[in-house]
């Protein structure tokens, strides 16, 4: 017993040598934010809301505001997707004026109580709009804003908050279907370039005559589904006669899955490699295959593929973050409400592709600055069911599951075409329309 | 040995008797504040930052706000009680690595109980049977490589090791199974709206349920390896199986019992992770704590009082890892080098404990 009291007084000491200087730490803060700070009207404002320790800096102001706001990121810089995500909110707050002071950052946040203790530091640190940047942290982030309704949430990618019913949780994604269609219409003109030069062999063609492409899905959900579908509708807008196979491979991020994944696929005869999964698996595999002499070509996502795949990928589609940051930020900036479920594409540039490849066929840049422009002013629309039959038909009901209990409850079609993240942010096209087939 | 050929005065490594409490104090001490030291100094080449705002910093991290203080011995406890499970296995000399999936089992039982009982039960008796459960799962995970060590002999730190991955596959399958909303791959938050089997708040504290739970396992842990006839025989065992053979101790019984107690508190601490702070299950609950509850069991020497310390220590370094993290913009893997030195030097110290450093030559006392 007198040796664990010893032990635990040199602890304490060792404790005490760094407490000292962790009361003072706050004081820094305070003052840090005083002296870049001029005063504006709005000092005092929901940024103090319910927080007792943000006094200090409630009285100090910044150039544009006293708003802090908090993100809770997966992961780092080091993880693509995060880092997309980091990139775009580094674009926001430089566009916007933001000091670094105002934006406060957590790292590595895990999707369980973490995230929710992360949130709620935030709020304890004076953030009045704190995001979360994974599917997997929309409970916990909700959670933390049933608690602080003064304190606005943004669970990004995520699908609850139209049915939470709580003005201070909202979602957000982008339309990023409408950027698969046009990297599918990229595929769509390497295919027709392929087959007028008669470089397919037998093995590309199905049993009736169809080109065979190939898709790497993570997981059999509307997300996914959303997104093939949009860039199978993309190829044949371009080119009629193909049918696609799709793999899933159950994991976001799977490297050694989507490379088995792809070169299934390719074995199978497809020419063309699309993908909804975070890693470089597909397109290095189609980089390999190609080497080996195999005609086949590879669509990815998030990031540029030319760097693994420098003479097989001929586009990706991604998103483009700092739209929505630059929006949600600049509600936090002059109190202004911020939609429950924000969607948005072409008309805002919230979404786009990246660089064409060297494989791409010719007058591909042309036909897809066309389709960009189309999207943009709407006169296109992906979801159009008169581009598709599901069973042989054109559909003219497809319901969207809006409480999340696994069952169709909302009617999505209107006018004749699939109104894709209108009702709500997060993707909710589940039908399964013909000419796609998934393998498992 | 062979000391003295050069002449000069040379160093000799002397196996210790024992050491006065402040010296072995005091080891440590100087141990923690070379590494702060050697940190520092790290600090400075490296990132170019203060080191004394970065020690701030890690401080304010674990205990900047109630909050944080709250949340860093809520995670403490949680360490803790791993711990306090592993204590007995390891002072037997049975190698239990099997910690992570005991936690995972105790931590699916626990979620079982709160998915599908929730309705049926008022919350008291719902944690409890939640409890139970936990226990019942943990215990059995302990009790399987018990009794194949105790029948054939097998290799215990492999076999519980092995288990860990049953545990890990077995979770995915439950999360699949339970996964909500439908889509997710995740739990979600269980009970979100009705908090059935969540932890009630105990003296006006959300964790003060977690941490009382864990008081009470150290306490219990420590008089019953030094009070009880079981956990003498426990210590006899470790010591020399013969010896405990020759005083009519079955071996095979210690064994047996003593990994069910050690599994089935592993599964309690799932019980914790899940009823009074995740409230969802992932392969995640255990998150590598099973593993580093190994490390605290052992420097601590199974003493479970001194887990206490250890496990504050190992937390608080996480807790200003992130924090530090955050604030300057580095990136988990610096705050982590702070961590591994801290640590390493810690390690370092134990052999400063167990020998010293005798200066032979021609003057025999040296100086």
């Amino acid at each position: 017993m007198k040796k664990f009291l010893a032990l635990m007084l040199a602890l304490c000491m060792t404790f005490s040598l760094a407490a000292c200087g962790g009361g003072s730490d706050s004081e820094d803060e305070g003052s840090a934010s005083t002296a870049s700070g001029s005063t504006t009207e709005e000092d005092g404002d929901a940024s103090t809301d319910g927080d007792a320790s943000g006094s200090a800096e409630g009285e100090s102001t910044a150039v544009n505001s006293d708003v802090k706001i908090g993100v809770v990121l997966l992961g780092d810089e080091n993880e693509g997707y995060t880092y997309a995500h980091i990139a775009g909110i580094q674009t926001a707050a430089e566009n916007l004026g933001l000091s670094d002071d105002q934006i406060l950052w957590k790292y590595n946040i895990s999707e369980d109580e973490g995230c929710y203790d992360a949130c709620v530091d935030l709020v304890e640190s004076g953030c009045s709009l704190i995001l979360t940047n994974s599917y997997g942290h929309q409970s916990y982030c909700q959670q933390a804003a049933s608690e602080f309704p003064e304190v606005e949430f943004v669970a990004l990618t995520g699908d609850t908050a139209n049915q939470a019913g709580m003005d201070n949780f909202h979602n957000a994604f982008t339309c990023v279907y409408q950027s698969r269609y046009v990297s599918g219409v990229v595929a769509g003109m390497k295919i027709a370039e392929l087959v007028e030069n008669g470089e397919l062999s037998d093995a590309n063609y199905d049993a009736d005559g169809n080109v065979k492409i190939g898709y790497v899905g993570a997981y059999p959900y509307a997300e996914v589904v959303s997104g093939y579908t949009a860039f199978f509708l993309g190829v044949q807008s371009v080119y009629e006669n193909v049918s696609m196979e799709v793999q899933y491979t159950n994991s976001w991020f799977d490297l050694t899955g989507e490379y088995e994944a792809a070169k299934a696929l390719i074995s199978d005869g497809c020419v063309i490699i699309g993908q909804h999964a975070d890693s470089t698996g597909a397109p290095s595999a189609c980089q390999e295959m190609y080497e080996a002499g195999t005609t086949v070509y590879s669509v990815g996502y998030n990031i540029d593929m030319l760097s693994v795949a420098p003479d097989a990928a001929l586009v990706s589609a991604t998103n483009v973050w700092a739209v929505y940051y630059e929006y949600a930020f600049s509600c936090a900036l002059n109190g202004e409400e911020i939609a429950t479920d924000w969607a948005e594409g072409y008309e805002t540039g919230a979404v786009a592709i990246t660089t064409l490849g060297d494989a791409c066929a010719e007058g591909t840049a042309e036909k897809v600055a066309e389709v960009e422009a189309a999207l943009t002013d709407g006169s296109l629309q992906v979801f159009d069911c008169s581009t598709f039959t599901v069973d042989g038909e054109n559909p003219t009901s497809i319901l969207i599951d809006m409480d999340l209990d696994y069952v169709g409850d909302t009617e999505g079609v209107v006018d004749g075409v699939f109104q894709e993240s209108v009702l709500r942010s997060a993707p909710g096209f589940t039908a399964r329309i013909d000419g796609i087939t998934e393998l498992n | 040995m062979q000391t003295s050929a050069s002449g000069g005065s040379r160093l000799r490594i002397v196996k210790r008797d024992s050491l006065p409490m402040w010296k072995a104090v005091g080891i440590r001490l100087l141990a923690v504040l070379l590494a702060l030291l050697v940190d520092a100094i790290l600090i400075y080449c490296i990132v170019n930052l203060n080191p004394v705002d970065v020690y701030k910093t890690m401080f304010s991290g674990a205990f900047g706000t109630t909050r944080r203080a709250w949340i860093t011995a809520r995670d403490t406890a949680l360490l803790l009680c791993m711990s306090v499970g592993l204590a007995p296995a390891f002072k037997m000399r049975f190698w239990n690595t099997g910690a992570e999936g005991q936690i995972l089992v105790g931590a699916i039982c626990t979620a079982f109980c709160m998915i599908n009982l929730a309705d049926v039960l008022p919350t008291g008796l719902l944690l409890v049977v939640m409890a139970l459960a936990s226990i019942v799962g943990g215990g059995l995970w302990g009790l399987i490589p018990a009794v194949f060590k105790a029948k054939w002999d097998t290799n215990e730190t492999l076999f519980t090791l092995m288990l860990n991955y049953v545990a890990i596959q077995l979770t995915s399958f439950c999360v699949a199974c339970w996964e909500n909303p439908y889509g997710s791959n995740t739990v979600g938050i269980i009970n979100q709206n009705s908090q059935a089997g969540w932890f009630p708040a105990l003296f006006g504290a959300s964790y003060g349920l977690n941490i009382l739970l864990a008081v009470l396992l150290t306490v219990g842990m420590f008089c019953y390896l030094r009070y009880t006839k079981q956990g003498y025989e426990i210590a006899v065992v470790g010591e020399s199986r013969n010896t405990a053979r020759y005083a009519g101790v079955s071996i095979t019984k210690v064994y047996i019992r003593t990994m069910i107690l050690s599994g089935a508190i592993c599964g309690f601490s799932g019980f914790i992770a899940v009823a009074g702070s995740s409230h969802t299950v992932s392969t995640s609950t255990a998150g590598g704590r099973g593993f580093t509850a190994i490390i605290v069991a052992w420097l601590a020497k199974f003493n479970t009082f001194f887990m206490v310390v250890i496990s504050l220590l190992l937390v608080f370094l996480e807790k200003g890892s992130s924090e530090i993290a955050s604030q300057y913009n580095l990136n988990e893997y610096a705050a982590e080098m702070i961590e591994g030195i801290i640590l390493f030097f810690i390690l370092g110290s134990e052999f400063f404990l167990n020998y010293r450093l005798v200066r032979t030559g021609k003057e025999k006392e040296g100086k």
